[in-house]
């Protein structure tokens, strides 16, 4: 490797490493900035004591629990009877748990507001309960692509046909099987989605914004438009939730491979 | 089951029951995945009243539509460029050893959590950042007496500044998808070429970004999309100072701005039309690329 090469790379990565904490810094740095003259935690403790944000920041961890568990549900049964029954129809699953990747989000919650308004067959925004429940399905939907490649990458690694049959000979029905047999030993994979979803639910803004729901993502935009330094304070918040989800899903990992090299 | 009779007896005639099991997964993609989208996609092509039309695709070149269109695609084309030009320089760094290795794992890492990274939160980072009062601008102005707004004509609520802010999720995953790419180009390749008296010039131009040519589309491809359809980051940075297609669209919903709904379901298959056939070139040239690339 010639020097000339060297130094380019080097001037790149610097580069680029500047570019990617000097806003972390800059982000940081202002939300310490709410007493004149000094840092301090002042933002901090006025947005967490912040009854709108408690509400809103719970109704966003509720969602993400929920939608978890919606896209367990959905995934992990498809995904295990694509890969025991109906192999041959693989693509098809994994082609539409893509699309959402493809068709982006504001125009799928278009769809919902035309598809379940209060005149419509199935009147879901009508009621409260009904567009939180739509805004969760919208979420699982957000989630698939990556629920369902955690959750298929998992499947690869074990054996699930002997597994099924070994349980099955052992008197096991379908609903065993998938919580006893399947269900742990695709858990790091569905820990990796999962957390990846809590990540993604919490600071999501434009499913709850068009749905008019109370969420952590509205409220911080909005908060934005008429607060000086508590946004930048909640930004730093929600950096911090993403960084923990993504080391945990590092932690699953790496913890499971240990499990398996120990064998 | 044994093949030992001699006349086989009549299998027990059942009507196939596995299609079953994928019902819920079926069910739940159309209501909420395939017949919403649907729904735009034929709104589009109706009249108030029901019928069929492709008035409302022609109405897509009046007023300011045809302007959000061409900024949205202009900020998705600078942002997918940068990104790509910007993430495949730093993967090499990494890939061919200019810089140590041990930077290759927490790069990748950095990079998986900030490809995800875009929203609300990251419009305020870049605000804290380049806004009027933040940490570079200050910097520049009590340091250097330079004004980034009024001296090098850069103000984050504008087209360099979304774009800028773009970037953040763009390189990495720009480096996510390079990086295999890069490690799957064999040492021999190069050998082979400098054995022949080839330079390193022509090494890159004759053999390697050939080879790397559709994975570099590809990805391109993949990053306009991702630019393309950013709703929330550009919102929370630039209000509806910038008329892009997403805040426009974002607007109808809320209150038809349009004046028109089925314009307002137009606009959105506009979106769906640029999404997708860049994802199709996507998914095209990477099924290429994984040719060489194994």
């Amino acid at each position: 490797m010639s020097l000339y090469a060297r130094l380019t790379g080097w001037i790149v990565l610097i580069f680029g490493l500047l570019y990617f904490f000097l806003p972390l810094l800059g982000l940081f740095e202002f939300s310490l900035k709410a007493r004149r003259g000094v840092y301090s935690l002042d933002a901090y403790t006025k947005i967490i004591g912040d009854a709108e944000f408690q509400a809103t920041f719970g109704y966003s961890v509720v969602m993400a629990l929920v939608t978890i568990a919606m896209g367990v549900l959905l995934v992990v049964p498809t995904a295990f009877w694509v890969r025991l029954k109906m192999p041959w129809a693989r693509p098809y699953v994994e082609f539409i748990t893509l699309l959402p990747l493809v068709i982006p989000a504001i125009v799928i919650v278009f769809g919902y507001i035309r598809l379940y308004n209060t005149s419509s067959w199935l009147p879901m925004t009508g009621t409260t309960m009904g567009t939180n429940l739509l805004l969760a399905f919208g979420y699982t939907t957000l989630a698939l692509p990556y629920m369902y490649r955690a959750v298929d990458t998992g499947l690869r690694t074990i054996d699930v046909a002997t597994l099924t049959e070994a349980a099955q000979s052992l008197g096991a029905g379908w609903i065993t099987i998938l919580s006893r047999v399947i269900l742990p030993n695709v858990l790091v994979a569905v820990l990796s989605g999962a957390f990846l979803t809590f990540a993604i639910v919490i600071g999501e803004f434009t499913l709850a914004a068009l749905l008019d729901r109370p969420a952590f993502g509205p409220y911080l935009q909005r908060i934005g438009a008429n607060k000086p330094y508590e946004p930048f304070a909640l930004s730093v918040i929600a950096f911090a939730i993403t960084w923990v989800c993504m080391g945990l899903i590092q932690l699953v990992t790496r913890f499971s491979k240990h499990t398996k090299a120990a064998r | 089951m044994t093949d030992t009779a001699p006349a086989r007896p009549a299998r027990p005639r059942r009507l196939p029951l596995t299609w079953v099991g994928l019902a819920p997964f079926v069910i739940f993609a159309l209501l909420f995945l395939i017949l919403p989208t649907m729904n735009i996609v034929i709104g589009a092509f109706q009249t108030r009243d029901g019928s069929f039309t492709l008035q409302n695709l022609r109405d897509l070149g009046t007023g300011t539509i045809p302007s959000s269109y061409w900024i949205s695609v202009k900020i998705s084309l600078a942002s997918s460029l940068l990104g790509c030009l910007i993430g495949f320089g730093m993967a090499a760094a990494v890939t061919f050893g200019a810089v140590p290795r041990f930077i290759r794992g927490p790069l990748m890492t950095f990079s998986g959590v900030a490809s995800n990274f875009a929203g609300v939160p990251l419009a305020f980072a870049f605000l804290a950042t380049f806004g009027p009062v933040g940490l570079i601008t200050l910097f520049l102005k009590n340091n250097f007496g330079i004004v980034l707004q009024r001296d090098l004509g850069f103000s984050i609520l504008s087209f360099w500044g979304l774009t800028v802010t773009y970037l953040f999720f763009q390189i990495p995953l720009m480096i996510l998808i390079i990086t295999p790419a890069l490690e799957g180009l064999k040492k021999e390749w190069r050998e082979a070429a400098s054995v022949l008296g080839a330079t390193s010039l022509q090494y890159w131009r004759m053999v390697a970004l050939p080879i790397l040519f559709p994975s570099l589309l590809g990805t391109f491809a993949l990053l306009f999309a991702n630019a393309f359809g950013a709703v929330a980051t550009a919102i929370a940075l630039t209000g509806s100072a910038l008329n892009i297609v997403p805040i426009q669209l974002f607007a109808q919903i809320r209150g038809d701005v349009l004046g028109n709904p089925n314009l307002g379901y137009a606009l959105a298959f506009g979106m769906i039309v640029v999404t997708g056939i860049a994802n199709v070139l996507y998914i095209w040239l990477r099924i290429r690329a994984e040719r060489w690339l194994k």
